[in-house]
């Protein structure tokens, strides 16, 4: 156990690049769910069918066969990706995937009476989705996000497949050098955990703010809220 | 107001041009403090307009005109189509045959090449800029407080200047009477104070015509009258086309120069308040209020 710990430097820098791995691939994966979630939920037939061809083609792809095509497929066609970039590329399209159908669903269960209060109000369709669906969607994205994000932290896990210096590759190094393979799996497991905690953390922080802001919790110094939600569904249809 | 005989007919689309349905505000109601709504009023007039919702038929060939300026309450039993109307007129629906005017200009249709088509997203932009709505259930927007409510569509759709929303919108507040609930969320306010903000929010649009939907079911009782007063004072010392649908029959008399009696999608019978609801020549009107009035 005490080469572990005397190790245990090391085991930091690995969780270092794991940490790394999950920021960007969790920017590029948000950025692509926002991009085909929202697409997925326009009238038009063609952006539909292009957030339907991305959602399914990344969501049926294991992240770790997109990551082996992106760091050995490619260079044998002359594109070549460091190890970082090709683990990023497919952690992100892959999650991506999953997040758009967050991102629709979200969109779609905002009350049908906000949507309407918004063309009444002549907001233009692209006004009506950044001014007033998505804020709203944001609060019903959060906790599947939440989740998400944990879950593309832990797939980091495999990216030691290309090479990658990441807390398990640093783990089996030190398994290999010490032979203490249980003292050495339960140490990372108790950092993987500690990592989650931390962006569930960040999470929680974040539907903290949003409830605020739709007015679900009282902001700061300003008294109770009421029960009744503002924007309820409306009662659409014939009178 | 003209009363129903005297209504102008609204164009049809071959004289349209010629004969804006518009209206000048007479000086004596236009008091100039109000932040309310004055100049040219446009009418509205259905013809043969039908919509369907599957198979079910919400409107029949239904031909209706409202005279700019006009203040027309529609009443009638649920599913007779009263609220299709207005949302027909909120382009929230799409008819299914027939053509709605709102002024000299089609609300559902548009011309291309000779030939007239459904209205694309430009137009009914374009159409929209003369309607407001309130809605039943306020429908404000959570994600905003009062003022953002308020100023979000004159700053952003109108491209009035921040400073010159923000303005209005506490005039608007100010006649409301929620200067104080400014900076309030919406979650933070009673169910008749939202719909007076709702109320503000639609005006701050500056809309000809103005479509009020069951704007007190969803009230406490004891919120209601305060709601209707304001609404009262709105039509007042406005020139707002205005169609109310309400199942408030004391409040449809005050409010309306003509009310319109709907069922299964067709007018059964209209005439100025004291008829219909003093003495209504259609058996169908008669039930109608003596069920509306029992409870």
């Amino acid at each position: 156990m005490s080469d572990v710990l005397d190790s245990f430097p090391l085991l930091l820098r690995g969780s270092w690049i794991t940490l790394q791995l999950t920021v960007y691939s969790a920017v590029l994966a948000l950025a692509l769910s926002l991009l085909f979630g929202v697409l997925g939920t326009t009238r038009g037939l063609a952006p539909r069918a292009v957030s339907r061809f991305y959602v399914e083609f990344f969501r049926g792809a294991p992240a770790l066969v997109l990551m082996f095509w992106f760091f050995y497929s490619l260079p044998l066609i002359g594109l070549r990706f460091t190890p970082m970039f090709a683990a990023v590329l497919a952690l992100g399209l892959n999650y991506g995937a999953y997040g758009a159908e967050v991102v629709r669903g979200s969109i779609n269960a905002v009350p049908k009476a906000q949507y309407e209060a918004a063309v009444a109000l002549n907001l233009t369709p692209a006004q009506r989705m950044r001014r007033v669906l998505l804020p709203q969607a944001v609060a019903l994205m959060l906790p599947p996000f939440g989740n998400l994000l944990i879950e593309l932290m832990k797939a980091t896990a495999v990216v030691s497949l290309v090479t990658i210096a990441d807390l398990m590759f640093r783990a089996q190094q030190l398994r290999a050098a010490t032979g203490e393979t249980a003292a050495v799996f339960a140490t990372i497991l108790v950092m993987y955990f500690v990592i989650a905690q931390l962006l569930q953390l960040l999470v929680r922080y974040l539907e903290r703010r949003t409830d605020r802001m739709l007015g679900r919790r009282p902001r700061k110094g300003q008294p109770e809220l009421r029960t009744v939600a503002a924007g309820a569904p409306g009662v659409g249809g014939v009178g | 107001m003209p009363p129903t005989d005297t209504t102008p007919e609204a164009p049809t689309p071959e004289e349209a041009p010629k004969t804006p349905l518009s209206k000048t505000p007479l000086p004596e109601t236009a008091p100039s403090k109000t932040p309310l709504p004055h100049g040219d009023t446009p009418g509205i007039r259905f013809e043969k307009v039908v919509k369907r919702f599957g198979g079910n038929v919400v409107l029949r060939e239904l031909d209706f005109t409202v005279a700019p300026g006009e203040r027309v309450t529609l009443i009638g039993p649920s599913g007779s189509g009263k609220t299709t109307i207005l949302r027909l007129l909120m382009t929230l629906e799409k008819v299914d045959d027939g053509v709605i005017w709102i002024g000299d200009r089609s609300l559902s249709h548009m011309e291309r090449g000779g030939r007239r088509v459904p209205a694309n997203e430009k137009h009914l932009h374009e159409m929209r800029k003369q309607v407001g709505m309130v809605f039943q259930q306020f429908n404000l927007f959570p994600n905003m407080n009062v003022l953002r409510n308020l100023t979000e569509g004159p700053v952003h759709v109108l491209g009035v200047s921040r400073d010159e929303a923000v303005e209005r919108a506490r005039g608007l507040l100010d006649m409301v009477g929620l200067a104080d609930k400014i900076d309030a969320h919406p979650s933070q306010l009673s169910g008749g104070q939202q719909q007076r903000v709702a109320i503000a929010r639609a005006l701050a649009m500056q809309p000809k015509v103005l479509l009020l939907d069951e704007v007190t079911s969803a009230l406490d009782p004891e919120l209601v009258v305060g709601v209707q007063d304001l609404l009262r004072d709105i039509a007042r010392q406005s020139d707002l086309t205005l169609l109310c649908v309400t199942h408030e029959m004391h409040f449809a008399r005050d409010i309306s120069d003509r009310v319109l009696m709907f069922d299964q999608g067709q007018i059964v019978e209209e005439g100025p308040p004291e008829q219909i609801f003093g003495d209504p020549a259609e058996q169908r009107t008669r039930d109608f209020l003596q069920a509306v009035l029992a409870t």
